[in-house]
């Protein structure tokens, strides 16, 4: 800005030029307010409108796989529960499953049940959580309130039986975790669910279902959400196909497609609910999606705690796990999509080699596609309603 | 004798115009944090002043002067210094013409609202001066939406004021209150409803708040033209974004609610009470607007303002003039 002859003679050089608008390259990202974590989009801008986006991945990657190739199967429960933080128990169980199907382990009905309930209360907490933080991305800031509020019912009960909020590790391979401690004579005593637990729940779902209602009128029918939201971010089904995404994702552009109903990894034919879709596949159809899979997973934990057996909590295996030699692929409808593991074993106490296919990676890919052409504010409007996980697209 | 008298005068109202505008300012931090906590299910601030964390605001004030003054290496440095002056400036400057009371009044000019626009308006300058001098994208793409903002908003705010102005047939502030007095009526009952309507909409995207917070965005942008700014730097855009709120809550009470004016209760003793009282509920008003609504986006903002709120005003002129001619 310093005057003086060059500068002169730099504006007037400038003059005849005709003017330039460059494309301006918008770094957002790995640290930002709304990337969910250390997620960078390289984003070529023109004023507002976007040229081009190009994600860039791995900021988080921890090298689960090649971790899990030096483990035993007990000890990587603990680990894998971090891959999709906000579905800790969900991404445990497509795991435990492929180590009992190469096992030939019969997993007790009441084990199976406990399952059930968990993961879908894991996919509540995890869709509140959308539901709170997709109208902060958007600039509301009290539904996140709301929506929080009745998550920490969920995870309070969640905390009850598995001893913790976000990773509770309690898959065991041939059912869940058995008592706590277990000194040589308790060893037949399984720590069950905590007294009242089946009670706490009914009551904890009631709310749920309320904060859902709430929700709908607060959020889904407000003029300026809608407007952020509807014919936004459009994936036609035929991309959502090509890029492999899944879950609500998939579900909001149309597509009736849920693990829970085409896969038996746990007895989800039980109980009667229903896969929502939605129309568009706008932003505005994958919240209401996953505002009604909500809804869906309280019949689904309302019914299993109603029809929940009594029994044992794990069947039974050697002290020792050694999973024969063989292959396996058990896919899961966890929160965020499709999880799953392909499984190698060699006949060893540890994988030989796990590939895990995680649903949020495969949920992003389609980014470059979805947001070339739009703008900037609607970069966030799109990234949210993807509703992603940086630890389950990294690994 | 009377040089001095003057200028004692003058440094007095000075005095007494910072201590209220910065007081009020405070207050409706201290009321934006503890509404919008209440409405979140959450106690907000509490531990601070012992009772009801009353003195937040100023423990808010008094951590951001102890931290580090931070220029971007990259600044354009006497810009981005002078912003945030500028930005303060612009709204302390508005007050000159905001009547507490018939005579408490700093300077009643014959110009009076038009000033007092005019001078509401360089905030936006400051937005801009910050946004491009921080050498930030984020700032940069801050500052020009609240430039694109003030294009869109101006003008409907004008034309709110204009239908103000020809029913009251002045521009003096204390005229204005004095011609709601005649009437009997505030201006929001008595003819002005749509003109309220849309200059409380024009104040909210002129203070850039929810839900027209485009320049801030802090999901999109990081803090907007704000990002870059630090310490009392930073304390300054905070103060003047209350102070905008305070100065455009005290115009819209003068131009529509009556001002100072309330029946039954003398305007020479109680009209500053008054007049507060009324910034009260517009202020709350907008805290309550801020925790409940989303963002809109930039284009959707202009088109709402070109395709509703100018033909909206023009029309309300038109009325006004009419009725003014024909009754």
């Amino acid at each position: 800005m310093s005057g003086g002859g060059a500068g002169v003679l730099h504006s007037e050089a400038r003059v005849s030029v005709e003017l330039q608008t460059p494309e301006m390259t918008l770094n957002i990202g790995p640290q930002h307010p709304s990337t969910h974590g250390v997620l960078r989009l390289v984003a070529k801008v023109d004023g507002e409108r976007i040229e081009s986006v190009e994600p860039v991945v791995g900021y988080m990657h921890r090298g689960y796989e090649k971790l899990a190739e030096v483990r035993t199967y007990p000890q990587l429960t603990a680990l894998l529960n971090r891959i999709d933080w906000t579905a800790g128990l969900a991404n445990e169980v497509p795991f435990v499953v492929a180590a009992e199907r190469l096992m030939g382990v019969e997993v007790p009905e009441r084990a199976q049940y406990i399952r059930v309930v968990l993961t879908e209360m894991f996919r509540i907490s995890a869709h509140l959580l959308f539901l709170s933080s997709y109208p902060l991305e958007l600039g509301a800031s009290t539904p996140l309130m709301y929506a929080l509020r009745e998550r920490e019912h969920v995870l309070d009960l969640i905390e009850g039986v598995t001893g913790g909020r976000f990773h509770p590790n309690f898959n065991r391979i041939g059912g869940v975790k058995p008592a706590a401690g277990g000194g040589k004579g308790q060893r037949s005593v399984a720590q069950d669910l905590p007294r009242g637990f089946l009670e706490q729940t009914r009551r904890a779902m009631a709310k749920v279902f309320e904060v859902c209602d709430d929700m709908e009128a607060l959020v889904r029918g407000n003029e300026i959400f809608q407007q952020r939201t509807k014919g936004v971010g459009i994936i036609p089904v035929e991309k959502a196909l090509e890029y492999g995404v899944s879950g609500p994702n998939l579900r909001g552009s149309g597509v009736r497609f849920d693990l829970r109903k085409v896969e038996d990894y746990l007895p989800y034919d039980r109980f009667d609910f229903e896969v929502p879709i939605g129309e568009n596949g706008d932003c505005f159809d994958r919240y209401v999606v996953r505002l009604e899979e909500i809804r869906q997973a309280v019949r689904i934990v309302t019914q299993a705690v109603d029809g929940i057996p009594a029994g044992p909590l794990r069947a039974r295996v050697p002290r020792v796990i050694k999973v024969p030699r063989g292959e396996c692929y058990v896919r899961a409808e966890n929160p965020k999509g499709e999880m799953g593991y392909y499984l190698v074993s060699m006949g060893g106490r540890g994988p030989y080699r796990v590939k895990i296919r995680s649903a949020s990676f495969s949920n992003i890919s389609v980014l470059p596609w979805l947001l070339e052409g739009a703008l900037v504010p609607d970069i966030i409007a799109i990234l949210g309603s993807l509703d992603f996980v940086l630890g389950d697209v990294d690994r | 004798m009377s040089i001095d008298g003057f200028w004692v005068l003058l440094g007095v109202k000075l005095l007494a115009m910072a201590v209220v505008i910065i007081g009020g300012s405070l207050v409706i931090i201290y009321a934006e944090l503890k509404v919008g906590a209440h409405m979140q299910n959450r106690v907000g601030p509490y531990y601070a002043g012992v009772r009801w964390g009353w003195a937040q605001p100023l423990a808010d004030a008094l951590k951001f002067l102890q931290k580090e003054d931070l220029v971007p290496a990259d600044a354009d440095t006497s810009v981005f210094k002078a912003a945030p002056m500028v930005s303060l400036m612009g709204t302390m400057a508005v007050f000159v013409v905001v009547p507490f009371s018939p005579k408490l009044i700093v300077r009643d000019l014959d110009l009076g609202i038009f000033y007092a626009l005019a001078a509401a308006s360089l905030g936006t300058l400051a937005m801009l001066m910050a946004g491009w001098s921080s050498a930030n994208k984020f700032s940069l793409m801050g500052g020009l939406r609240a430039a694109a903002q003030l294009i869109a908003y101006e003008l409907p705010m004008v034309l709110a004021v204009i239908g103000v102005v020809v029913q009251a047939g002045t521009l003096s502030m204390v005229q204005i209150v004095d011609a709601q007095v005649a009437l009997g009526l505030p201006y929001v009952i008595g003819g002005q409803a749509v003109g309220f309507l849309i200059f409380v909409t024009a104040s909210l995207a002129e203070l850039s708040r929810t839900p027209f917070d485009m320049p801030i965005a802090e999901s999109e942008l990081v803090s907007g033209y704000m990002t870059e700014y630090s310490g009392i730097r930073f304390t300054m855009f905070y103060l003047a974004e209350y102070a905008g709120l305070f100065a455009a809550a005290a115009i819209a009470s003068t131009l529509f609610l009556g001002g100072y004016y309330l029946p039954g209760l003398d305007a020479e003793v109680w009209g500053p009470f008054v007049l507060l009282a009324k910034v009260g509920v517009l202020a709350f008003l907008m805290i309550w607007f801020r925790w409940t609504w989303p963002r809109l986006r930039e284009d959707q903002l202009q088109s709402f303002a070109w395709r509703w709120l100018v033909p909206l005003s023009l029309a309300n002129i038109a009325a006004t003039a009419v009725l003014k001619v024909v009754l």
